[in-house]
Protein backbone atom coordinates (compact mmCIF):
# COMPACT_ATOMS: atom_id res chain seq x y z
CA UNK A 1 0.00 0.00 0.00
CA UNK A 2 2.74 2.40 -0.38
CA UNK A 3 4.37 4.24 -3.97
CA UNK A 4 3.37 6.73 -5.39
CA UNK A 5 -0.22 5.84 -6.36
CA UNK A 6 -1.60 5.53 -3.10
CA UNK A 7 -0.56 9.13 -1.99
CA UNK A 8 -2.46 10.23 -5.06
CA UNK A 9 -5.62 10.87 -5.75
CA UNK A 10 -7.30 7.55 -5.65
CA UNK A 11 -10.91 6.25 -6.71
CA UNK A 12 -13.48 7.36 -4.39
CA UNK A 13 -13.78 4.10 -2.46
CA UNK A 14 -10.35 2.97 -2.18
CA UNK A 15 -10.07 5.21 1.15
CA UNK A 16 -7.87 2.56 2.88
CA UNK A 17 -5.15 2.94 0.37
CA UNK A 18 -3.26 5.48 2.25
CA UNK A 19 -3.43 7.99 4.64
CA UNK A 20 -2.68 10.81 2.91
CA UNK A 21 -5.67 10.25 0.36
CA UNK A 22 -7.91 12.50 1.63
CA UNK A 23 -5.26 15.46 1.01
CA UNK A 24 -6.49 17.83 -1.25
CA UNK A 25 -5.13 17.88 -4.88
CA UNK A 26 -3.43 21.04 -5.60
CA UNK A 27 -4.24 22.35 -9.05
CA UNK A 28 -2.01 25.14 -9.45
CA UNK A 29 1.61 23.78 -9.09
CA UNK A 30 1.77 20.94 -11.73
CA UNK A 31 4.54 22.08 -13.67
CA UNK A 32 7.49 21.70 -11.09
CA UNK A 33 6.53 18.89 -9.53
CA UNK A 34 4.56 16.83 -12.33
CA UNK A 35 1.50 16.27 -9.76
CA UNK A 36 -0.17 13.53 -11.45
CA UNK A 37 -3.81 14.64 -11.65
CA UNK A 38 -6.95 12.50 -12.20
CA UNK A 39 -8.26 13.99 -15.80
CA UNK A 40 -11.02 11.78 -16.69
CA UNK A 41 -13.43 9.07 -15.10
CA UNK A 42 -15.81 6.90 -16.00
CA UNK A 43 -18.12 4.81 -14.09
CA UNK A 44 -20.46 1.69 -14.85
CA UNK A 45 -22.87 -1.26 -13.51
CA UNK A 46 -23.52 -3.97 -15.55
CA UNK A 47 -25.88 -6.90 -14.13
CA UNK A 48 -23.39 -9.52 -12.86
CA UNK A 49 -23.79 -12.47 -15.57
CA UNK A 50 -20.51 -13.77 -17.67
CA UNK A 51 -21.31 -12.00 -20.72
CA UNK A 52 -20.63 -8.95 -19.86
CA UNK A 53 -17.12 -9.86 -19.60
CA UNK A 54 -16.79 -8.83 -23.26
CA UNK A 55 -18.69 -5.62 -22.52
CA UNK A 56 -16.94 -4.44 -19.45
CA UNK A 57 -13.38 -5.02 -21.17
CA UNK A 58 -14.65 -3.42 -24.40
CA UNK A 59 -15.83 -0.44 -22.39
CA UNK A 60 -12.51 0.12 -20.48
CA UNK A 61 -10.50 -0.35 -23.43
CA UNK A 62 -13.12 2.26 -25.65
CA UNK A 63 -12.48 4.68 -22.39
CA UNK A 64 -8.29 4.26 -22.70
CA UNK A 65 -8.04 3.97 -26.36
CA UNK A 66 -8.24 8.06 -25.50
CA UNK A 67 -4.31 8.31 -24.18
CA UNK A 68 -3.55 6.30 -27.56
CA UNK A 69 -2.14 3.39 -25.76
CA UNK A 70 -0.18 0.39 -27.52
CA UNK A 71 -1.96 -2.74 -28.74
CA UNK A 72 0.15 -4.99 -26.17
CA UNK A 73 -0.91 -2.13 -23.54
CA UNK A 74 -4.58 -2.18 -24.73
CA UNK A 75 -4.75 -6.03 -24.91
CA UNK A 76 -3.01 -6.10 -21.00
CA UNK A 77 -5.82 -3.96 -19.49
CA UNK A 78 -8.49 -6.08 -21.32
CA UNK A 79 -7.24 -9.56 -19.85
CA UNK A 80 -7.22 -7.60 -16.00
CA UNK A 81 -10.25 -6.56 -16.83
CA UNK A 82 -11.87 -9.51 -17.81
CA UNK A 83 -10.13 -11.42 -15.05
CA UNK A 84 -11.38 -8.90 -12.19
CA UNK A 85 -15.36 -9.19 -13.70
CA UNK A 86 -15.10 -13.21 -13.97
CA UNK A 87 -13.89 -13.64 -10.52
CA UNK A 88 -16.68 -10.94 -9.50
CA UNK A 89 -19.32 -13.33 -11.49
CA UNK A 90 -18.07 -16.68 -10.88
CA UNK A 91 -16.84 -15.95 -6.95
CA UNK A 92 -18.17 -12.59 -5.80
CA UNK A 93 -21.90 -13.85 -7.12
CA UNK A 94 -21.58 -17.73 -7.46
CA UNK A 95 -21.82 -18.23 -11.08
CA UNK A 96 -23.85 -14.90 -11.78
CA UNK A 97 -27.00 -13.40 -11.14
CA UNK A 98 -29.50 -10.91 -13.00
CA UNK A 99 -30.56 -8.99 -9.88
CA UNK A 100 -27.03 -8.29 -8.55
CA UNK A 101 -24.64 -5.90 -10.71
CA UNK A 102 -20.70 -5.43 -10.72
CA UNK A 103 -19.22 -2.11 -10.86
CA UNK A 104 -16.32 -0.79 -12.69
CA UNK A 105 -14.32 2.52 -12.59
CA UNK A 106 -12.07 3.74 -14.72
CA UNK A 107 -10.13 6.73 -14.24
CA UNK A 108 -6.96 8.01 -15.87
CA UNK A 109 -4.20 10.81 -14.96
CA UNK A 110 -2.53 13.04 -16.69
CA UNK A 111 0.92 11.44 -16.03
CA UNK A 112 -0.89 8.18 -18.12
CA UNK A 113 -1.49 6.39 -14.75
CA UNK A 114 -4.61 4.46 -15.32
CA UNK A 115 -6.53 2.57 -12.90
CA UNK A 116 -9.66 0.28 -12.87
CA UNK A 117 -11.35 -0.71 -9.63
CA UNK A 118 -13.85 -3.87 -10.17
CA UNK A 119 -16.30 -4.74 -7.10
CA UNK A 120 -18.92 -6.91 -6.32
CA UNK A 121 -21.28 -7.29 -3.38
CA UNK A 122 -20.65 -10.83 -3.26
CA UNK A 123 -19.82 -13.63 -0.70
CA UNK A 124 -16.11 -12.22 -0.55
CA UNK A 125 -12.53 -13.35 -0.29
CA UNK A 126 -11.93 -15.66 2.60
CA UNK A 127 -7.88 -15.10 2.46
CA UNK A 128 -6.76 -12.80 0.22
CA UNK A 129 -2.78 -13.94 0.23
CA UNK A 130 -4.45 -17.63 -0.28
CA UNK A 131 -6.43 -16.74 -3.56
CA UNK A 132 -3.71 -14.45 -4.84
CA UNK A 133 -1.84 -17.55 -5.22
CA UNK A 134 -1.12 -18.92 -8.44
CA UNK A 135 -3.16 -22.12 -9.38
CA UNK A 136 -5.35 -21.64 -6.32
CA UNK A 137 -9.03 -22.00 -7.33
CA UNK A 138 -12.37 -22.43 -5.55
CA UNK A 139 -14.21 -23.85 -8.53
CA UNK A 140 -13.68 -27.11 -10.66
CA UNK A 141 -9.67 -27.81 -10.46
CA UNK A 142 -9.87 -29.06 -14.14
CA UNK A 143 -11.49 -26.24 -15.89
CA UNK A 144 -10.66 -23.33 -13.74
CA UNK A 145 -6.93 -23.01 -14.28
CA UNK A 146 -6.84 -20.59 -10.78
CA UNK A 147 -4.49 -18.01 -12.35
CA UNK A 148 -6.47 -15.02 -12.24
CA UNK A 149 -4.79 -12.61 -10.21
CA UNK A 150 -1.39 -14.59 -11.32
CA UNK A 151 -2.39 -12.89 -14.90
CA UNK A 152 -3.61 -9.51 -13.41
CA UNK A 153 -0.73 -9.09 -11.71
CA UNK A 154 1.78 -9.73 -14.45
CA UNK A 155 -0.26 -7.52 -16.60
CA UNK A 156 -1.39 -4.30 -14.33
CA UNK A 157 2.20 -2.90 -12.31
CA UNK A 158 -0.05 -3.22 -9.20
CA UNK A 159 -3.62 -5.35 -7.83
CA UNK A 160 -5.08 -3.66 -4.72
CA UNK A 161 -7.86 -6.78 -3.16
CA UNK A 162 -10.04 -5.27 -0.50
CA UNK A 163 -12.72 -8.15 0.51
CA UNK A 164 -15.01 -8.95 3.70
CA UNK A 165 -16.74 -12.35 3.91
CA UNK A 166 -20.05 -12.02 2.74
CA UNK A 167 -19.68 -8.15 1.82
CA UNK A 168 -18.02 -7.80 -1.28
CA UNK A 169 -14.80 -7.60 -2.59
CA UNK A 170 -13.00 -4.93 -4.92
CA UNK A 171 -10.12 -5.49 -7.00
CA UNK A 172 -8.36 -2.17 -8.28
CA UNK A 173 -5.83 -2.95 -11.00
CA UNK A 174 -2.97 0.35 -11.73
CA UNK A 175 -1.14 0.50 -14.67
CA UNK A 176 0.93 3.06 -15.65
CA UNK A 177 0.97 3.73 -19.19
CA UNK A 178 3.93 4.61 -21.49
CA UNK A 179 2.70 7.84 -22.98
CA UNK A 180 3.08 11.52 -23.04
CA UNK A 181 -0.28 12.30 -22.37
CA UNK A 182 -0.77 15.56 -20.78
CA UNK A 183 -4.00 18.11 -20.18
CA UNK A 184 -7.64 17.83 -21.73
CA UNK B 1 -18.20 -17.74 -31.80
CA UNK B 2 -18.43 -21.24 -33.63
CA UNK B 3 -16.01 -23.51 -33.42
CA UNK B 4 -15.10 -25.29 -36.72
CA UNK B 5 -13.50 -28.91 -36.78
CA UNK B 6 -12.01 -31.29 -38.72
CA UNK B 7 -10.76 -34.61 -38.57
CA UNK B 8 -7.26 -36.46 -40.48
CA UNK B 9 -6.61 -40.09 -39.56
CA UNK B 10 -7.52 -40.03 -35.59
CA UNK B 11 -6.79 -36.37 -34.55
CA UNK B 12 -9.92 -34.17 -33.90
CA UNK B 13 -8.61 -30.69 -34.85
CA UNK B 14 -10.74 -27.54 -33.72
CA UNK B 15 -10.49 -23.98 -34.41
CA UNK B 16 -11.19 -21.76 -32.67
CA UNK B 17 -12.44 -18.00 -33.17
CA UNK B 18 -13.25 -15.09 -31.87
CA UNK B 19 -12.96 -14.11 -27.82
CA UNK B 20 -12.19 -16.95 -25.09
CA UNK B 21 -13.00 -15.44 -22.00
CA UNK B 22 -15.08 -17.31 -19.24
CA UNK B 23 -18.51 -16.74 -20.64
CA UNK B 24 -17.04 -18.00 -23.96
CA UNK B 25 -14.94 -21.22 -22.80
CA UNK B 26 -18.05 -22.62 -21.80
CA UNK B 27 -19.43 -23.41 -25.05
CA UNK B 28 -15.83 -24.10 -26.57
CA UNK B 29 -15.78 -27.44 -24.11
CA UNK B 30 -19.17 -28.76 -24.91
CA UNK B 31 -18.59 -28.02 -28.59
CA UNK B 32 -14.67 -29.84 -28.52
CA UNK B 33 -15.95 -32.75 -25.98
CA UNK B 34 -18.88 -33.31 -27.78
CA UNK B 35 -16.98 -33.52 -31.53
CA UNK B 36 -14.33 -35.34 -29.58
CA UNK B 37 -16.61 -38.19 -28.04
CA UNK B 38 -18.87 -37.98 -30.76
CA UNK B 39 -16.15 -38.97 -33.44
CA UNK B 40 -14.27 -41.40 -30.94
CA UNK B 41 -10.79 -39.89 -31.97
CA UNK B 42 -7.56 -40.08 -30.03
CA UNK B 43 -5.83 -36.60 -30.08
CA UNK B 44 -7.13 -32.66 -30.15
CA UNK B 45 -5.49 -30.00 -32.02
CA UNK B 46 -6.67 -26.56 -30.90
CA UNK B 47 -6.06 -23.99 -33.51
CA UNK B 48 -5.73 -20.50 -32.05
CA UNK B 49 -5.00 -18.76 -34.78
CA UNK B 50 -8.55 -17.26 -35.77
CA UNK B 51 -8.84 -16.09 -31.65
CA UNK B 52 -8.39 -12.50 -31.21
CA UNK B 53 -8.44 -12.74 -27.09
CA UNK B 54 -7.84 -14.92 -25.00
CA UNK B 55 -7.71 -14.40 -20.93
CA UNK B 56 -6.67 -17.38 -18.13
CA UNK B 57 -10.10 -19.11 -18.93
CA UNK B 58 -8.19 -20.29 -21.97
CA UNK B 59 -5.65 -22.27 -20.14
CA UNK B 60 -8.39 -24.36 -18.30
CA UNK B 61 -9.64 -24.87 -21.38
CA UNK B 62 -6.08 -25.96 -22.59
CA UNK B 63 -6.04 -28.40 -19.49
CA UNK B 64 -9.65 -29.62 -19.39
CA UNK B 65 -8.55 -31.07 -22.82
CA UNK B 66 -5.41 -32.01 -22.16
CA UNK B 67 -7.14 -34.59 -19.31
CA UNK B 68 -9.71 -35.86 -21.67
CA UNK B 69 -6.90 -37.25 -24.30
CA UNK B 70 -4.32 -38.04 -21.75
CA UNK B 71 -7.12 -40.66 -20.37
CA UNK B 72 -7.64 -42.13 -23.99
CA UNK B 73 -4.24 -42.14 -23.97
CA UNK B 74 -3.93 -39.27 -26.96
CA UNK B 75 -2.00 -36.52 -27.42
CA UNK B 76 -3.15 -32.69 -27.17
CA UNK B 77 -1.40 -30.15 -29.42
CA UNK B 78 -1.87 -26.33 -29.98
CA UNK B 79 -0.96 -24.35 -32.64
CA UNK B 80 -1.49 -20.67 -34.50
CA UNK B 81 -0.68 -18.98 -30.83
CA UNK B 82 0.15 -15.45 -30.93
CA UNK B 83 2.89 -14.04 -28.89
CA UNK B 84 0.51 -12.49 -25.92
CA UNK B 85 -1.03 -16.14 -25.52
CA UNK B 86 2.15 -17.76 -25.16
CA UNK B 87 2.92 -14.83 -22.23
CA UNK B 88 -0.12 -16.53 -20.37
CA UNK B 89 0.13 -20.13 -20.89
CA UNK B 90 3.65 -20.31 -19.94
CA UNK B 91 2.65 -18.31 -16.88
CA UNK B 92 0.29 -21.70 -16.34
CA UNK B 93 3.11 -24.17 -16.95
CA UNK B 94 0.87 -25.00 -19.92
CA UNK B 95 3.79 -26.05 -22.16
CA UNK B 96 4.86 -29.12 -20.18
CA UNK B 97 2.46 -30.84 -20.43
CA UNK B 98 0.90 -29.92 -24.25
CA UNK B 99 2.94 -29.85 -27.37
CA UNK B 100 2.94 -26.14 -29.42
CA UNK B 101 3.16 -26.54 -33.39
CA UNK B 102 3.32 -23.69 -35.10
CA UNK B 103 0.48 -24.09 -37.82
CA UNK B 104 -2.27 -26.61 -38.35
CA UNK B 105 -0.11 -28.54 -40.59
CA UNK B 106 2.64 -28.75 -38.23
CA UNK B 107 0.89 -29.49 -34.79
CA UNK B 108 -0.85 -32.74 -37.42
CA UNK B 109 3.04 -33.88 -38.31
CA UNK B 110 3.97 -33.41 -34.77
CA UNK B 111 1.25 -35.73 -33.31
CA UNK B 112 1.70 -38.21 -36.28
CA UNK B 113 5.28 -38.33 -35.24
CA UNK B 114 4.76 -38.92 -31.07
CA UNK B 115 2.06 -41.42 -31.98
CA UNK B 116 4.61 -43.14 -33.78
CA UNK B 117 7.36 -42.48 -31.66
CA UNK B 118 5.04 -43.53 -28.65
CA UNK B 119 3.83 -46.84 -30.76
CA UNK B 120 7.78 -47.65 -31.53
CA UNK B 121 7.20 -47.26 -35.19
CA UNK B 122 9.22 -45.16 -37.35
CA UNK B 123 7.35 -42.06 -38.53
CA UNK B 124 6.96 -41.88 -42.52
CA UNK B 125 6.58 -38.54 -43.72
CA UNK B 126 2.90 -38.50 -44.21
CA UNK B 127 2.10 -41.22 -46.03
CA UNK B 128 -1.03 -39.15 -47.14
CA UNK B 129 -1.69 -36.04 -46.19
CA UNK B 130 -5.30 -35.49 -44.99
Amino acid sequence: MSGIYSERHTLEKTESASETANEPVKKGDTAEVKESVAVNKMRTEFAALAVNEAFARAAAAAFFSRLDPTVEELTEIKTAVSEAVSNAVIHGYQGGSADKTVVMECEYENSGIIKIAVSDCGVGIKDVEEARRPLFTTGDAEERSGMGFTVMESFMDRVAVESEEGKGTRVTLIKSLDISYYGV
Amino acid sequence: MKTEFEITDNILIAKLSGEIDHHEAADIRSDIDGTYAAFKKKHIIMDFSGVSFVDSSGIGVIMGRYKKTAENGGITAICGCSEYLRSILYMAGIFTIVKEAKNKEDAVKLVKRLEAAESGEIFQEEKEAE
